[in-house]
Formats: C-alpha cells, structure tokens, sequence
C-alpha cells in the first residue's frame, strides 16, 4: 500500500541527477544574489552621487568642517560653565511642555487606535462589513507626517502646544491602531464565544474577553510610541510651536553669544530621552516577558 | 484528605477575592487618573482660550482653496485697465482675446457673471453687485474714499467697509474696491492650470481632443512630436511646477534610502560587537552599547543641527542625519537579533567540522538576514515620512516645498498638492517595504 502511494507510476526514466540539480539551484541562486547585490551598490552609489551634488555644500568638503560647529559650541559654553546648571532649570517647564504634548498625544492616539483597532480586526469587528474602511482610515493617518498636520493647524490654531499635540495623536492613532489590530488578530476568540453565549453585548465582549488578553502588548507599544513621541513633539517644536524645540530653535537663531542655551537644552534633551528609552524598556521587558531582564 | 483540601481551599477563595477587589479598585483608579491628569492639560494648554484664539476664516480659506480656485477681475484706478487672471498672479494672466466667456466688455462696461443670477459691472468708478434675492449693492470710489449703497436688510456681515476698502462677499465671489483698484473673484472649482498654463497651445482642450492631437493631429511644433510637446509642456508648467516637485519627491525618498541603506551597512558589524554571544570581551560589549545609546539619545533633531551645519541645507545633509540616528536604532535591534539567534543550528553545523567563518555563513546568517532585512526595510517605510520632517529642517525635499508654501500663506491649492503627494508617496513605500518583505523574505509569490 505505501509503495503506492509514493511511487504512482512506476517508470523506466532513471532517477534525477539529484547533485548536479541542487548544484544548478545553488549556481542560480547564487546569481540572483550576486544581481541584486550588484543592483543595490550601483542604486546606493549612484543616490550618493546624486545627493551629493544636489546639496548647497559638498560631501568631502564638510567632512573636515564637521567638528567646527560642536567645538564652536562647546568651547563658548564652557567659558559660561557656571551659568548652564541656571539654564538648565530655565528650560525646564519647556521640556515639561514638550513631554505633555507626548504624553497627551500619546494617550489620546491610543485610546483612538484602541477603539479603530478592534473596529478593522478580523472576528471582532463590530460591522465587518466596515472593517475596511476603519483600516483604510488608520492607513491615512499613518501616511499622515506629522509636520503636515502640525503646520496646517499652526496657521488656523496659532502658535502653541496644542496644534503638535493634535498633529502627534493623530499620527499615533494610526500607527498604534495597526499595531494594536495585528496584536488582537492573534487574540484567542474562546472567551468572546464564552461570552457571545452568555448574551454579552459588542463592549462587554472587548472589555472583558479581548483587552484582558491584549493588554500587555498593547501597552508595550504605547511606551514604545511614547518614546517615539517625545522625539518627535521636540521636533514639531523646532519646526512649528510649543515646547523646548521652539527654545532651541531661538537660541539657535541668536546664534553665537546664546550657545550656553543650546547646550543646555541639548542636555536636557538627551537626559530626558535616555531616561524615558531605559524606563519604557525595562517596563516593556516586564510587560511582555513577565519579568524584568 | 479533607484537612489537607480544605485549608488551601479557603485560601485561594480570599486570595481570588483580593485579587478582584484590587482590580475593581484599579478600574476605578486608572481612568480617574487619566482624566485628573486631562484636567490639568486643559490647564497647561489653556484649551479653553483656544476657540477665541483659533482663526476659522483661516480655515474657510484653507478648505475652500484646497478644492478651488478663484479667478480675478481687476481694474486699476490710474489706468483704467482691466485685467483677467487665475489667482491675481502674473502667470495665470489671461490675455484680452483669450478671456472667459464670463467676462465682458461692451462700450467701456465691464460684466462679470459669477453664476446663478450674481452679476458685477464695473463702470467707470462704480461697481455695482447684483446678488439674487438681496438687490444690488453699490460701492463708489470717491476722491474722498470708498462708500457703499447697500439695500435694506443686506445681511452686515457680508459688508467689511474702512474708507480706504470696501469689501461685499456675496454667495458666489467677492467684490473688494480699494483707492487703488476695484477687484472681483470668482470661484470655480478644480485645480486650474494644473495641466497647461494660458500660454502653452494645449490650454483650454478637453481630454478627447488631446488624444486626438496627440495621435494624429497637426504638428503644433514642427521641430517635436505633439505628445513630446505636451509632456515637456506639463513638465515645465510654470505655475504648479511639477518639475520641481517631482524632485523634490525624489530628493525626500533619496534621503530615506541613501540613510536607512548606509546606516544598516555601518551598524552591522557594530552590532555584532555589542552581541553577548558572539563578542566575549565585557568592555567592549559594554563601550559599543553606550556608544549605540549615545547616539539614539542625542535626537536626530540635533543630529541634524549639527549637520547641516557642516554640509549646508540639501538632501545628502538628510540623509547623513538619518544615517547617524538609524545607525544607533539598527545597532541596538540587530544585536538583539543577534543574540536570540538559535544556537542548535550553529552546534550542527559544528558538528560536520566547520570553522568559525563556516559557522558564521552557514548557522548564523541564514537565521539572521530574514529579521535584519524586515527591520530595515519597516525602518525605510518610517524614514520617507522622517525625511518630510528632515527636508524641513535641512532644506531639502518635499518638506521644504511644503513648509515655504504654508509660510506664504496664500498658495494653499499648492500646500493640498504637496500634502496628496506626501501621503500618496508613504502609502507608496509602505506597500513597496512590504512586498519587497514578502518577496525576500518568505520567498513567496
């Protein structure tokens, strides 16, 4: 009977080259290897080139003049060292603004991803028929840079905090809200049948079967995000309002005779991201492994 | 049997009752937490002056412009001229035989139509705005300044009036009469211009008439072939630059590639320095994992402060400032990577009596390039929309189109350009990263 199985028609023919066949495949493959490879140098050199000449200053010629500019910095600041650790705490209800309008925004994007989340989650969609259209909208606003929406709304809303804050939230919803969905996709369903047969309604089933299961990842990536958030709420501030970003960018502007500022704000910054990067991680690792590293 | 049931029994039901009443305490607890800490936002905010401060006829212009254009009829007072262009600007100026058939001019009286019954004359002086269900509103410019005769009733806020200006929104266009100059716009739907200007020979045909030119029509040019024409006439159009724009796209998704590509590159071999498994040395691990630390800490927003410095505004300034940041990002995730690579394979491969190189080719690079390359390319999709950001910064791309549009705060039709490409652009990345993803990775179809 197995014979049968494996060989269901016996023939003549005689067996394959089995060597010299997986030699060809291993020649091919190697091949196509060795194209790509060459396509992409040839892409990165060729893009190398092209950035090169289509900036204001050229590669090598701003190589040696990469130093100048944190040396010019530095060495004004350390003539005005006693007055930095004064600065510092100048800016610190900025950096205040600035990791509010990344809390906020975080907060407010992940209750929005949340909610768009099991709305576009195969199984668990209120109206299935709409899981389409929820996932298109968190592409949109995924595609959606925050500078875009940050501007925009600077001009309607005027300068401050909350034009950022609304720009951040709304990036966060749909970058979250795809996270969120792939994370529920994989949601066991046995308990939402549990409680589908105890006559549970669409927010009873989510809140008691799905997000219990959900939780932890969930606000594995709400920290993530909230990292990425504080970074990008500095930046928004640089390029548009509010926030400590704004303060770098005057300072900046003033230019030489205001580098102690820069400084200080530099440090501020990089304290704050380090602190919040090794905080989140190691709530991450207690989040999803169960137990800190 | 029983002693030994029920005493943990008990236990376990005061346990499980802890542990509900705790939870029941955090449901509680977290959300009123949220919501004091939403308070004091609205506070530190001041979301409450926000509606007084917030400029909704910015908005009105915003979304109004972002699906229209408008067209004005201006009369100089010196010289009495009048003249009928798309925007006000000098590019879309229509020449006097080429004007829509909504402006004319019979015995010195000039007649705008602006659709369902609105109709502006100019005469002389005086221009009379006729709005349907309303009646006419006359504005006069005297030696004295600028008055208006409006009928009774006329709703005040479609009347803004100084003696210098005078300026009546009616349900189709605008009439504004300053010392200098009497001004009508018009509003009409769609992008004008955005195919061919006034001045180009193709201005003003429809679709099926351009195929026709373009297939066997008369050579408009005898030196090219009309399609070749009309390509070179789109690309060069002066007023929506889409030369310009389609390099700045290029310079935006060339500051993504060039920075997530180099950036990979330099940090793996980091990355394999900062692995346990793979690197014994403690000191080094430990130094090669500040240094990654280090540069994701100092943000990419100083990273390309300190660049553009050095190298001056330009995309290859981007790109350098998204290689600095991706090399501390990719440095960190690629010797995770590294080190949860499974150690079995490497022990077969041991065991036939290959050499450390071998073991490396063999049993870790397999396992290894599937979870680099996805991470790579995920970062190549989020770096697009960090080189919009970039661009902005450094001056290069289509951030700084977008960011200089918005500064001059009247091109908005530009702005809602520049915002589709963006966004067409990143959906355009992300489903090119993810089928490329697909493709070398899982090796599927």
């Amino acid at each position: 009977m197995t014979e049968v199985f494996l060989d269901p028609a016996p023939s003549d023919r005689p067996p394959p080259r089995l060597e010299g066949e997986y030699l060809r495949l291993v020649r091919q493959k190697r091949l196509y290897s060795l194209a790509l490879l060459t396509i992409f140098l040839l892409l990165l050199a060729s893009g190398f080139i092209a950035a090169d000449a289509r900036n204001a200053g050229g590669f090598w010629d701003g190589l040696h003049r990469l130093g100048d500019f944190p040396s010019e910095v530095l060495s004004e600041a350390w003539r005005n060292r006693g007055a930095i650790p004064g600065l510092i705490l100048d800016f610190v209800p900025s950096l205040i603004e600035t990791v509010n309008i990344a809390a906020v925004s975080t907060l407010i994007g992940a209750l929005v991803a949340v909610v768009l989340a099991l709305l576009s989650t195969r199984g668990l969609a209120r109206w299935p028929r709409l899981t389409t259209l929820f996932r298109r909208s968190m592409d949109a606003f995924r595609a959606l840079p925050e500078v875009v929406i940050a501007l925009v709304l600077i001009y309607i809303l005027g300068g401050g905090p909350v034009p950022a804050m609304i720009a951040i939230a709304v990036h966060t919803a749909g970058a979250l809200g795809k996270l969120f969905s792939e994370v529920a996709e994989n949601a066991d369903l046995k308990p939402v049948e549990g409680l589908t047969s105890v006559g549970a309604s669409w927010g009873q089933k989510m809140w008691l079967g799905v997000i219990p299961q959900v939780a932890p990842d969930w606000l594995s990536y709400a920290l993530q995000r909230f990292e990425i958030n504080i970074r990008a709420s500095a930046i928004l501030g640089f390029v548009g309002s509010g926030g400590i970003g704004y303060d770098l960018k005057v300072a900046m502007q003033w230019g030489q005779g205001k580098y102690d500022q820069v400084v200080a704000i530099f440090l501020l910054l990089f304290v704050t991201i380090v602190i919040v990067d090794q905080i989140s991680s190691y709530y991450r690792t207690l989040l999803v492994k169960g137990h800190p590293q | 049997m029983t002693v030994i049931g029920t005493a943990p029994a008990r236990d376990l039901r005061a346990e499980v009752a802890h542990l509900f009443g705790r939870r029941r305490r955090m449901s509680f607890l977290i959300p009123a937490l949220v919501l004091v800490y939403l308070g004091y936002i609205f506070f530190a905010f001041d979301l409450g002056g926000l509606a007084g401060r917030a400029r909704m006829d910015n908005a009105a212009t915003l979304l109004s412009d972002f699906w229209s254009y408008k067209t004005h009829v201006t009369l100089d007072a010196r010289s009495g001229a009048v003249s009928v262009a798309i925007e006000g600007e000098a590019k879309g100026l229509y020449p006097r035989e080429k004007w829509p058939d909504w402006v004319t001019e019979t015995d010195g009286i000039i007649r705008i139509d602006l659709g369902r019954g609105s109709v502006v004359t100019y005469q002389g002086d005086r221009a009379t705005f006729t709005i349907p269900g309303s009646g006419d509103v006359v504005i006069e410019r005297t030696p004295d300044g600028v008055t208006y005769t409006a009928p009774p009733g006329f709703p005040a806020d479609r009347i803004s009036a100084s003696d210098a200006k005078v300026m009546v929104t009616g349900p189709q266009g605008r009439v504004s009469v300053s010392r200098a100059k009497t001004e009508t716009f018009r509003y009409s739907p769609g992008w004008e211009l955005f195919f061919f200007t006034i001045d180009s020979p193709f201005y003003g045909k429809g679709p099926l008439d351009l195929v026709t030119l373009a297939v066997s029509g008369e050579r408009i040019d005898p030196g090219q072939a009309n399609l070749a024409l009309m390509a070179s006439e789109f690309w060069n159009n002066r007023m929506w630059h889409h030369r310009d724009v389609a390099g700045a796209l290029f310079e935006t998704i060339l500051m993504a590639f060039l920075g997530t590509a180099m950036g990979a590159i330099i940090a793996l071999p980091l990355a394999f320095l900062a692995a346990s498994n793979l690197t014994p040395s403690r000191g080094v691990r430990f130094g090669m994992r500040r240094v990654f630390d280090f540069v994701r800490g100092v943000d990419a927003l100083i990273w390309t402060i300190i660049l553009a410095r050095a190298f001056g505004p330009g995309p290859l300034t981007g790109a350098l400032a998204i290689l600095i940041t991706e090399v501390g990002s990719f440095g960190k995730q690629f010797s995770e990577a590294l080190e949860n690579i499974d150690g079995k394979q490497v022990e077969g491969i041991r065991s036939t009596g290959a050499n450390a190189a071998q073991r490396m080719r063999f049993g870790v690079i397999p396992q290894l390039v599937p979870v680099l390359l996805s991470q790579v390319l995920y970062a190549f999709e989020s770096n697009t929309r960090s080189a919009t950001v970039i661009g902005a910064i450094v001056g290069g791309g289509i951030g700084l189109l977008l960011t200089q549009a918005i500064i001059t705060q009247k091109d908005w039709e530009d702005v809602a350009y520049y915002i589709l490409l963006i966004v067409l652009m990143v959906m355009a990345m992300d489903s090119l990263s993810g089928w490329l993803r697909k493709r070398l990775i899982k090796g599927g179809h």
